[in-house]
């Protein structure tokens, strides 16, 4: 059994990045055509890359800690009132003692919300989304409470509001290729050239590299680097295996000897750290101060993201990119959103045409009608309502549920209270 | 409250006697009534296990409509008020609808889709009353709103009863002529789920979902009609508001009813009388932090205090639920003795 699935995954694995590597080619491709079409150049501009990179990041944490959770079993709807704890934690010790500080408080912070969430879920078994709702309202009820008490005669401050934080985090950019220095000495902007030549493909290629590369945050690095090790800590350790398994069938995780409300603890507690320090990238990433209402709605994003990454890191990565690109085109130009109907019209069209040639009929002409009302609206307007835009990632989510929640398979104990020693 | 040096003592004693002046009562009640209708709306998703989380996007959205559509049409009074609600309930059956049909045709979680559809109804909210549902306004004038409604589609307050109970309340405190509304809508929901053989197939199927479909109750059309009665609650939640104070839609409407309904639900137990009290405890709280202020105490504990009692409401009750059980278990064992092998404890679990 060993040797099969040693023998099988790493082909498997290798397929399923061949067919993401093309399906990217291809939507870039897409991306560039659009943008010589429409003259949309912020579609696929390094500026628009390097935000979707900033606006992606805390989406992403708040979903890597949603896997943590529903991995073993327990639905976190209170993401977001871990995010809040973070941002201010993050923001009251980054203002005391500067962001490094801010970071490890702000994690803390959430999870701390995360084992709220453990002992009331975990212990007392209560309902998973009660609980979860409860810390939402506890959490943004507690941040007004704690800024009255700490911020009323702060100058800069007041109860919405934290003041500054002391000092940034440091930034990296690539050496040679986008620009960055090496041992103090100023190196050619490569990617950043061909970026300004406009060549098609080549040039978003270019954008797309330098996005990602110049003036990236060490906060963001430490993100990224979650990623492979949640799949490496979930997927190919010992701990995960057990993780997983609480999640799955904690009955039989039990008879096994696997601590299950150990597990169920741990993995909710690192759930409320990312989510937490999610809430810490905002503050010190985006704005420098802790605002209220600052985590809008992202804890529920990144569940979204969870749902529409089929509770796996590497769908986690591609859903929180996606509703990232669309949060960052807005922020940058309408126009580019304009732009962006084309492209959903084309990409629309072309999954109908797959779903008819595969002869999936109901499908397929579902999609080419949705591709030509998204085209009439392309050329028929000239703006997209901003309200409109905002609300993208939530009619992706409910559309890729509505047409692939039978595909979709979540962790099969997730959101049931478990009693040791219960039967059924 | 130690925390921060304050007498929680001197505090308590402050909050409840500026609590019960009349002005203070009258706003309890009126705070109470959406929450009320909020927490019904939950409550009856609740009792078949259905979790409503869109009750937010569904009374912003029907406050809206129903207050444009209102605006536009000439009705004599009682029919004209009867009209908006109409309108309020179909446009919020119709969203918590789509959550309904999305679970039983495609199996989307109504938890996932409600905060999605919650997000897209208060997005399509905010452009329709920008671009298409707001009057012109006069120069000078930035608050987006809908046109005023008309005399006939406006409830007066019940301060004239008041007065004639012998109760005078304060200039500028009137007391919501919804009242006898929600109290009805009350009494329905109670008629609906404990007396009719709906509302027993819907507590059976939230007890034992297989067991319910086994004896014949279908589980989709219960989905179904369960989430178009909640919503159809759910929009009646901005009608206070928009009946009683302001007459027409503007940003100046209450936010959040939606979410203070879940936890209203969960701490009146789904229980219409429990859910009167919760409402009622919640709209008192918020009333009497407003003096802490003035003694220099955050009136934000208030809404910690919202939160504490949520979870320590919830896991009390499931607390008491476990040591019922297990003397359950134990008296069950007891009767036993003697009668032949002891019952397993998962069994009786």
């Amino acid at each position: 059994m060993k040797e099969i699935a040693a023998r099988r995954l790493p082909t498997d694995r290798r397929g399923r990045l061949v067919r993401a590597a093309m399906l990217m080619v291809l939507v870039l491709l897409a991306l560039s055509f659009v943008r010589l079409v429409t003259h949309a150049s912020d579609l696929t501009s390094s500026g628009t890359f390097s935000a979707t990179l900033r606006v992606s990041i805390p989406i992403l944490l708040a979903a890597l800690g949603g896997l943590y959770a529903e991995r073993a079993g327990v639905v976190n709807i209170g993401l977001e009132g871990m995010m809040i704890l973070g941002t201010w934690f993050g923001a009251w010790a980054g203002w005391h003692w500067g962001p490094w500080t801010g970071v490890l408080v702000g994690v803390m912070g959430g999870a701390a919300g995360g084992l709220l969430h453990a002992v009331a879920t975990v212990t007392f078994g209560i309902d998973h989304i009660v609980s979860g709702v409860a810390i939402n309202i506890l959490a943004a009820g507690a941040t007004r409470f704690l800024s009255v008490v700490a911020y009323t005669n702060v100058s800069g401050a007041g109860i919405t509001q934290s003041p500054h934080v002391n000092g940034t985090i440091g930034e990296l950019t690539l050496p040679v290729l986008a620009g960055g220095r090496f041992f103090g000495l100023k190196t050619p902007d490569f990617l950043g050239w061909l970026e300004r030549q406009h060549w098609f493909f080549v040039s978003d290629l270019g954008a797309l590299g330098k996005g990602l590369t110049a003036q990236v945050s060490l906060l963001t690095l430490l993100a990224v680097a979650l990623i492979p090790l949640t799949y490496w800590l979930l997927w190919r350790t010992p701990f995960g295996l057990r993780l997983r398994s609480v999640g799955e069938h904690p009955m039989a995780a039990e008879s096994l000897g696997v601590p299950v409300y150990t597990m169920k603890y741990i993995a909710v507690t690192i759930s409320g750290a990312l989510a937490g320090l999610g809430g810490v990238f905002l503050v010190l990433e985006e704005a420098g101060i802790y605002r209220e209402g600052q985590v809008g709605g992202r804890g529920f994003i990144g569940l979204a993201a969870l749902i529409f990454g089929n509770w796996r890191p590497g769908g986690v990565v591609v859903g929180a990119g996606l509703f990232g690109y669309s949060d960052a085109l807005q922020l940058r130009s309408n126009t580019s959103i304009h732009g962006l109907l084309l492209f959903i019209a084309i990409a629309a069209a072309a999954v109908g045409l797959w779903f008819l040639i595969r002869s999936r009929v109901t499908t397929g002409v579902a999609a080419v009608v949705v591709a030509s009302l998204v085209f009439w609206w392309f050329a028929g307007t000239k703006a997209v309502p901003d309200e409109f835009i905002s609300i993208t990632p939530y009619v992706v989510t409910l559309l890729v549920l509505a047409v692939a929640a039978q595909r979709l398979r979540p962790p099969a104990a997730d959101g049931r209270p478990y009693r040791k020693g219960q039967a059924q | 409250m130690l925390l921060i040096h304050q007498s929680p003592v001197a505090a308590f004693k402050d909050m409840a006697q500026f609590g019960i002046r009349t002005d203070s009562l009258i706003y309890t009640v009126n705070t109470a009534i959406p929450l009320f209708l909020s927490g019904l709306a939950v409550a009856i998703g609740f009792k078949m296990g259905l979790f409503n989380i869109g009750v937010e996007g569904q009374y912003t959205l029907a406050a809206l409509l129903a207050a444009y559509v209102g605006a536009r049409v000439a009705l004599p009074a009682v029919l004209h008020v009867a009209f908006i609600l109409l309108v309020a309930m179909i446009v919020g059956a119709v969203l918590a609808g789509a959550a309904g049909a999305l679970k039983v045709t495609r199996g989307v979680h109504e938890v996932i889709s409600t905060i999605m559809l919650n997000y897209i109804a208060l997005g399509v909210t905010g452009y329709l009353l920008r671009t298409r549902l707001s009057q012109h306004n006069p120069p000078g004038d930035f608050v987006t709103k809908t046109k005023l409604l008309a005399a006939s589609g406006v409830l007066p307050s019940l301060n004239r009863v008041l007065h004639s109970l012998g109760v005078h309340p304060p200039l500028g405190s009137d007391l919501y002529g919804f009242l006898p509304i929600a109290i009805a809508v009350g009494v329905a929901y109670y008629i609906l789920v404990w007396r009719t053989g709906f509302g027993y197939d819907l507590r059976a199927t939230g007890v034992n979902a297989a067991a319910a479909q086994v004896s014949g109750v279908n589980p989709g059309q219960m989905i179904m009609k369960t989430m178009l009665l909640s919503g159809a609650i759910a929009g009646l939640v901005g009608m206070p508001e928009l009946l009683g104070v302001f007459h027409r839609y503007s940003i100046e409407f209450t936010t959040g009813l939606g979410f203070t309904g879940i936890a209203v639900a969960l701490v009146g137990r789904n229980n219409p009388v429990g859910i009167a009290f919760a409402a009622l405890l919640f709209g008192f709280l918020e009333r009497s932090a407003q003096i802490l202020d003035l003694e220099g105490i955050p009136k934000e504990i208030a809404v910690i205090m919202q939160g504490v009692i949520i979870l320590s409401v919830v896991i009390a009750y499931e607390v008491v639920r476990r040591v019922v059980q297990a003397q359950e278990v134990r008296a069950a064992a007891e009767k036993s003795k003697g009668l032949g092998p002891t019952p397993r404890e998962e069994d009786a679990a």
